[in-house]
């Protein structure tokens, strides 16, 4: 994915510096600002491509930092960090302006692939009908798959994990974010409920081509691509 | 060794009184008893004063009265026969025992007539009442003089006739009263005090023995408990729900105990587990790819034990109850299809099947714990709910029994023996058949607490539907009433 400019507005400074660090190894523009006014500053006038924000920063919390953006009309993409986890403190988030919502801790593989799904979100233009990858083509009308030319029956649930996978295709999803688009659930699965699905998935996708278009990305997710 | 009298503890007794002493004036007990006393004595001022102005009012118009009718008897006889006449009746009237007072004289004040030795200069001086000084004939001038109500009445012809009554009488009556006042100000006082002492240090003996206890309490001793007196009164009752609310504090810091135990150890456990991989990896491999794959489980270790935090987080919250506010009606069997979908190809894979028989039931709830709760219901099914001889069937039932919607999750497992269903309802409570498997043991206290928050029960049962035993999970949750005329689910 091209590179990105992100924003993280975060007072824990170790958390920060690691966080600029691991996005840059990853290909990207990171900044740090250290408080929440600072923070509301910078994203105002800086070129952002995504926010990533602290829920508890000093002199302005985060949720106020993300409503006075969305006030002044900036639409910036805004993923919300928290140490609260908590399902009531997640729609709180959302409410207030934020597009998405992790807990800490978290693996900066899901903040990256949840960053960089984000920020893509907002490059895209008018939704498209028809995805495609390689010779794999799913039509979102007809609810129809092709793989080259053979048909693929898809349980309504399948579909909808391939429509998930394909809308982002090229780019790393975690299992949490199936969960979530999927199912719609927050929670974490305690066993390995969504492998299960994306295997089955992958028997029907890959079973009998040369080349398999669902890739498992180790201690990440998964992702689709040619 | 004989015994050596604590002489700190004479030396202390003193003192204490005095504050014993001043704590009695400061209690409530106290300061009713003196509100109520003061009220008393006002009232008791009020009627003995009134009933001390009625009665000098009395007296003082029977006295003006009487002296208003000799006045005018004296008049009249002056006007019969002169001044003489007038100087004999009061001469006469003046030795009579009991006998008003009478003083006649000329217009230039020489007196020729009546029984007053003495008054004071110039009171002759104009008609009218006065109250005055005076002493009768025949009193030396050292003794007291005496008052009286008198009145002064122009004869014609210039001659100034003076009756009068002693007031002897009716200022003894004022004193009686005051005395009488006085007296029962100060009965009223003393029994005031007395009752006020007995009561309070009744009431005080009582608060003491409470206060006694709750400092045992506050040092540690949570198994005590506040004394009741069996009287049913306000303090008893106090009493009474403090000792509830001890009740429920032992309960809460058994609990805290036990599951610092269990924290202690279940966490601890991992802990340890993820330090000697540490450790180990860095002793001991020698490879980028080793490297990698300590790494690697040691991740996979730490996201195990935020696992366990953010279901202990989940708990504390859903037992506080605060998350009332993020719940809507939705409908239970939609919940329970959603996750046997969720869990389906997994339960195939184990070679199980997840049978799902719901109908719809609506209650208020928060579909994100819910769904958990179902989701870490199934899971554990599939888990510890397989049979001996392979294969295993879960059963998903939503239905509705009255005021309840009830969701239940079978399975033809060994079950969980009677004696541990309760049991295992607790944190971390893992049977030690399953403690060599993953999991927290905190799935059920979830859904014990969820349940709890949203004002239902979970129940633990048995299946009874295979060759074992099997476990039946009920979450009982309040139904919300207009279900029956919703549409069925699309």
């Amino acid at each position: 994915m091209a590179s990105m400019r992100i924003l993280i507005i975060e007072d824990d400074r170790e958390a920060a510096s690691y966080l600029v660090k691991a996005f840059r190894e990853a290909g990207h523009v990171a900044d740090h600002a250290a408080d929440g006014e600072d923070g509301l500053a910078m994203a105002m006038d800086g070129p952002y491509d995504v926010l990533v924000v602290d829920r508890m920063l000093p002199k302005k919390d985060g949720l106020s930092v993300i409503g006075e953006l969305r006030a002044a009309g900036k639409e910036t993409p805004t993923l919300i960090l928290s140490a609260l986890g908590q399902v009531d403190d997640r729609v709180k988030g959302l409410r207030a302006g934020g597009d998405d919502y992790l807990p800490k801790p978290y693996s900066f593989s899901e903040l990256l692939a949840r960053v960089e799904v984000l920020a893509r979100r907002r490059t895209a233009g008018a939704p498209e009908t028809v995805y495609r990858v390689g010779d794999l083509e799913l039509d979102r009308l007809s609810h129809r798959v092709l793989r080259g030319a053979d048909e693929i029956l898809l349980q309504p649930r399948e579909f909808r994990l391939l429509e998930y996978l394909m809308k982002n295709a090229g780019q790393v999803v975690t299992r949490t974010m199936l969960l979530e688009h999927v199912w719609d659930y927050h929670f974490d699965p305690q066993t390995n409920v969504i492998d299960v699905h994306v295997s089955r998935l992958r028997s029907k996708i890959d079973k009998g081509f040369d080349k398999p278009l669902i890739h498992t990305i180790r201690g990440a997710g998964y992702t689709v691509r040619a | 060794m004989t015994a050596v009298l604590p002489r700190e503890a004479v030396a202390v007794a003193k003192p204490g009184r005095i504050a014993r002493l001043r704590t009695l004036f400061s209690t409530t007990a106290f300061k009713i008893i003196a509100a109520y006393l003061a009220i008393f004595v006002m009232f008791a001022g009020f009627v003995i004063g009134w009933l001390g102005f009625a009665t000098q009012r009395l007296l003082t118009d029977q006295l003006t009265e009487t002296i208003t009718a000799e006045v005018r008897g004296i008049a009249e006889q002056y006007s019969i026969g002169g001044i003489r006449r007038l100087v004999e009746v009061v001469d006469e009237r003046g030795r009579r025992p009991g006998a008003s007072l009478y003083l006649v004289a000329t217009f230039g004040g020489d007196v020729i007539g009546g029984n007053i030795g003495e008054l004071p200069p110039g009171t002759l001086g104009r008609p009218g009442w006065i109250e005055t000084d005076y002493r009768r004939a025949g009193e030396d001038a050292g003794d007291r003089p005496h008052r009286a109500l008198a009145q002064v009445y122009g004869l014609p012809g210039g001659f100034r006739l003076l009756v009068g009554r002693d007031l002897e009488e009716r200022d003894r009556m004022r004193e009686i009263f005051g005395r009488g006042f006085r007296l029962s100000l100060l009965v009223a006082l003393i029994l005031g005090l007395i009752g006020a002492y007995f009561v309070t240090r009744r009431v005080l003996k009582r608060v003491d023995a409470m206060t006694e206890m709750s400092r045992r309490i506050m040092a540690g001793d949570l198994a005590g408990r506040l004394p009741i007196a069996g009287t049913r009164d306000e303090l008893d009752r106090l009493a009474g729900s403090v000792n509830e609310m001890l009740g429920r504090i032992e309960a809460l810091m058994a609990g805290m105990k036990e599951v610092s135990d269990n924290i202690a150890h279940d966490l601890k456990t991992p802990l340890t587990r993820l330090r000697n991989r540490a450790e180990e990896a860095m002793r001991n491999a020698s490879s980028d790819e080793a490297h990698k794959a300590a790494l690697g489980s040691i991740i996979e270790e730490s996201d195990g034990l935020i696992r366990t935090f953010n279901a202990l987080l989940m708990i504390a919250r859903a037992e506080a109850g605060n998350q009332r506010e993020n719940m809507a009606p939705l409908d239970l069997a939609a919940i329970a299809q959603s996750v046997a979908e969720l869990y389906e190809p997994l339960a195939e894979e184990v070679g199980m099947t997840i049978a799902v028989n719901a109908a719809p039931a609506m209650v208020t709830g928060n579909r994100e714990l819910l769904g958990q709760v179902v989701a870490n219901l199934v899971d554990n099914a599939l888990k510890y709910g397989r049979p001996a001889e392979g294969g295993g069937r879960v059963a998903l039932t939503v239905e509705t029994d009255g005021g309840e919607a009830v969701l239940a999750i079978a399975d033809e497992g060994p079950g969980v023996a009677e004696a541990d269903r309760g049991r295992v309802l607790d944190r971390f409570v893992r049977l030690e058949a399953s403690r060599s498997r993953p999991g927290s043991g905190l799935g059920l206290s979830l859904a014990a607490a969820v349940a709890r928050l949203h004002g239902g029960t979970l129940t633990l049962g048995e299946a009874r539907s295979g060759a074992q035993p099997g476990l039946k999970v009920a979450l009982r949750l309040p139904r919300l009433a207009h279900d029956a005329a919703a549409p069925p689910a699309a």
